[in-house]
């Protein structure tokens, strides 16, 4: 007997993890017909489990409203006469795992061996569509999905495997792919194959709310720690990304980039780059090209045109703050009164614009298969915007437009627009080739958009004991995302105050919710200190949910926090309480900062974390852990700068992210399964605790408060 | 400078005809089709390009075709024997060393030339070496597992073995 475990490493590779040629199939009817052979189950979507869905965050550029997901089952899965079972996702695999993971859903439900499960992500040709893949949205919205598409298609299976072995529907189950049963008293099992059953056999069905799902309570291949699908392809080399895609007569192309923000092109002269052999130049209006059979030749020729630049002012990054202050487009209503029995506070928080920094910059293969046809392949968190996109200003039908997704290195929110696939098309338009597109680092420290900065007002009022009877939390510019205080307190008033940035800026992981815990978590500290509490004491004063007590003394006790006890020498402790999309979280820092050179060290920190039914420990343990370091970057030292509308610091020598040596000694996530809830995302939540625990971890070494990031 | 003809790669001779000052990473990419060796920033600072020459750790993204004569190149491709991987590469399966993935060619070339010059690194030796490979993803802790687990299979080969 062979474990579905056990059968995962057998996968081939390159066919799991990268879905690089298209397939003569152009429309969704074309696609149903095509597997009109297999199984087509009618699904009926169940809009009320996702009624309090919160939205997506939006791409810089919203669409109309998106359609409903698809009602056919087969839109969703397949299941071919080999009894290989392929799935369609318009979710993109970015690194979060969610390949993975869903693939163990539709295992899970369907009792087939992992490795004969394979999901075709982010094909707009062949996946339904999706709103993207960001705001955690993959395990809440796709999860559901797939779950039910399974379900539907194992009770049709089992309808049909009863009947085909003739036995009693009670008496048959499924298991690794095939319906099997015998007759009670007799000892002879039969069984079928999927592939058996639904070759030549078109199935209609209504799918019943009813269908039983498997609960996480009694899941044996979902909640497991399934190893990354395809995963020997990314330790030899061979997992292809779209920077390593190629086709039959690839050219390479570059841009001629503006020498500022908000410049136009006045002049050009291409003379010089016209006399390169090899090299084509090519304009569009704003947009100067070129393409070549090489990187370095297209490069060289957009290095040999001469063009000038008509600027126009830029603010400066030194006045960014008060800018937004000043161009808020609302104001917060007059402070109440305040009650002289209460402790008072009002603080003022800033964070920068952040830069994603992928490490596989924004990049696109572009191929007209007609003149009025496009496929593309890109590196993007958002394949149907970058569709809707392309269509909308090459002027072509959107079904005429293909965007396809291999496997994504890496994203943060960074990557949900066309710009790097528009390129690619227009230079493939006139090379009547297909031409590829890969951004240098510092156009994707320049050219893309950043997490916005923001200032961040709070204020607060609280009796002796604690208790929170008043607090306000104002933010300009950052965004609403986990604003509300998670907390029991008596009042509260937030606000979201939209403001003019001087930077393009758009989605980040977690959006504002690190903003807003930083400062919300690191003012509940001064309050504290103010009052002369344990932070400890303060937080669990106003919390009662038990989930979020639970998050919190788990950490706690976990890192043994006492805050009377004396510290070692330069070393303080923080905490941070936070909680978004449905988990919370406790953080616990320890930080040295050496005496002389004040250089902050974060020697340990340990976050608890619970979001609901774990799918897969180990990818979720990585999360987690990736969101501490990721975020212990923004705390410590990540900023974009900018002045004369131009980013100062577009180099990972100059935009510093988090390394090795940044890496706390001891890490240690715990994570809490609730088996009873549903799976929530996790890419993201877990970034809000980190920074404001290191921050009041400084301040506990120093008594220096720091409010504003990054720290060092 | 002539062009370079002949590239020495994973114990093959490659033929090629690439202007000596494009770099190992775009001719190892575009024209020998060996795209384990990522671009991350083409200044030497995130470590996705490394490769060996003669057994030591270069970035491919600063490295001109034209210095490398008959020097013996080692990616990511060439790690694996015979169907068997690197045992560097078993620890990252073993340890999950990754998130996106991007990055794990080049840590695995920086952790497989730590391991040939020093098979028991510890934990201040593994991060020094390791210090310019970036993992946006932040799987730092998984990938120093691995070094050390791989450390304790063994004293590694010098690469290249040909």
């Amino acid at each position: 007997m062979t474990s579905p475990l056990g059968s995962a490493g057998r996968r081939p590779a390159i066919s799991a993890t990268a879905n690089p040629t298209p397939r003569p199939i152009t429309t969704r009817r074309a696609f149903l017909r095509r597997f009109s052979g297999g199984l087509a189950v009618l699904w009926f979507v169940e809009t009320s489990s996702d009624s309090s869905a919160q939205p997506a965050p939006a791409a810089p550029r919203r669409a109309t409203p998106p359609p409903p997901p698809p009602r056919e089952l087969a839109a969703w899965l397949h299941i071919a006469a080999d009894s290989s079972i392929t799935v369609y996702t318009g979710k993109v695999e970015i690194g979060q795992n969610a390949r993975t993971s869903l693939t163990q859903i539709v295992a899970e439900e369907l009792r087939a061996p992992l490795a004969s499960i394979t999901l075709v992500m982010g094909d707009t040709s062949l996946t339904p569509f999706d709103r993207g893949t960001s705001g955690s949205r993959t395990t809440p919205d796709m999860v559901p999905i797939l779950h039910r598409a399974a379900a539907t298609a194992r009770e049709s299976l089992l309808d049909l495997g009863a009947k085909k072995l003739k036995l009693d529907r009670k008496h048959v189950e499924a298991w690794q792919g095939t319906i099997r049963g015998g007759t009670p008293g007799i000892l002879s099992i039969s069984f079928v194959t999927y592939g058996e059953l639904t070759r030549g056999e078109k199935l209609v069905l209504d799918i019943a709310d009813t269908t039983p799902i498997k609960p996480a309570t009694v899941w044996t291949v979902a909640g497991t720690s399934v190893p990354k699908i395809g995963a020997r392809a990314f330790v030899t080399g061979r997992h292809i990304y779209t920077t390593d895609f190629t086709r039959p007569g690839l050219l390479h192309g570059r841009v001629l980039r503006p020498t500022s923000f908000g410049a136009t092109l006045a002049t050009l002269d291409t003379s010089a780059a016209d006399a390169l052999p090899g090299a084509t130049i090519v304009r569009d209006s704003e947009f100067v090209g070129a393409f070549a059979a090489t990187e370095h030749l297209a490069a060289q020729a957009v290095a040999a045109l001469r063009a000038t630049w008509k600027t126009t002012p830029q603010l400066a990054e030194r006045d960014l703050y008060t800018h937004l202050r000043a161009t808020a487009r609302t104001r917060p209503p007059a402070p109440p009164t305040p009650d002289p029995a209460h402790t008072h506070l009002a603080h003022t928080y800033t964070v920068p614009y952040l830069a994603h920094a992928p490490l596989e910059p924004h990049a696109a293969v572009a191929e007209w298969t007609a003149p009025d046809r496009l496929n593309t392949w890109v590196s993007t968190q958002h394949p149907f915007a970058v569709r809707n996109e392309l269509a909308r200003i090459l002027a072509l039908p959107p079904a005429n437009v293909r965007v396809l997704v291999p496997d994504v290195g890496s994203g943060f929110g960074g990557k949900h627009t066309a710009e790097t696939a528009l390129e690619a098309a227009r230079l493939a338009r006139v090379a009547q080739k297909p031409v590829k597109v890969v951004c240098t680092r510092e156009e994707e420290f320049t050219w893309f958009y950043s997490r916005p900065a923001g200032v961040i007002d709070i204020s607060s009022a609280a009796r002796a004991d604690g208790t929170v009877v008043n607090w306000t939390h104002d933010n300009i510019n950052s965004g609403a995302s986990a604003i509300r205080a998670p907390y029991e307190f008596a009042a509260q008033r937030t606000a979201f105050h939209a403001a003019t940035s001087p930077l393009r800026q758009g989605p980040y992981r977690g959006l504002a919710a690190t903003a807003n815990a930083f400062a919300r978590e690191t003012h509940l500290d001064e309050l504290a200190r103010a009052l002369r509490l344990d932070p400890l004491a303060l937080r669990r004063q106003n919390l009662r949910e038990p989930r979020a007590l639970a998050a919190l003394d788990t950490a706690a006790r976990a890192f043994g926090w006492n805050f009377a006890a004396p510290r070692r020498p330069d070393t303080g402790i923080g905490l941070c309480f936070h909680s978004d999309k449905g988990a919370y979280m406790g953080t616990f820092a320890e930080v040295h900062v050496a005496p002389v050179t004040g250089r902050i060290t974060v020697t340990r920190v340990v976050q608890s974390f619970n979001p609901g039914a774990v799918i897969n420990p180990a990818h979720l343990r990585s999360q987690v852990e990736g969101c501490i370091i990721q975020g212990l970057g923004a705390a410590l030292f990540e900023s974009v700068h900018f002045d004369h509308g131009r980013i100062q610091n577009p180099t990972f020598s100059t935009y510093r992210v988090p390394r090795f040596s940044d890496t706390p000694r001891s890490l240690e996530v715990i994570l809490i399964n609730h088996k009873e809830l549903p799976p929530s995302g996790a890419g993201e939540s877990p970034l809000g605790g980190i920074a404001p625990a290191i921050g009041n971890a400084i301040f506990d070494a120093t008594a220096r408060r720091l409010r504003s990031l990054p720290f060092a | 400078m002539p062009p370079v003809t002949t590239l020495h790669v994973n114990g093959t001779a490659h033929g090629c005809n690439a202007a000596a000052d494009r770099t190992l990473l775009s001719v190892l990419r575009d024209d020998l089709a060996l795209t384990g060796a990522k671009y991350g920033c083409g200044e030497g600072q995130c470590g996705s390009c490394t490769v060996l020459v003669d057994g030591v750790p270069v970035r491919s993204c600063l490295t001109s075709v034209g210095t490398l004569g008959p020097q013996k190149i080692t990616t990511v491709e060439g790690l694996e024997k015979n169907g068997r991987l690197h045992p560097l590469q078993q620890a990252f399966l073993q340890h999950e060393c990754f998130q996106c993935g991007y990055c794990t060619s080049g840590m695995l070339m920086s952790g497989v030339a730590l391991l040939a010059k020093n098979p028991s690194p510890t934990v201040d030796e593994i991060v020094a070496a390791m210090d310019g490979n970036i993992c946006r993803c932040g799987v730092y802790s998984q990938i120093i597992a691995a070094v050390q687990t791989a450390s304790r299979a063994g004293p590694q080969p010098v690469l290249p073995a040909k």
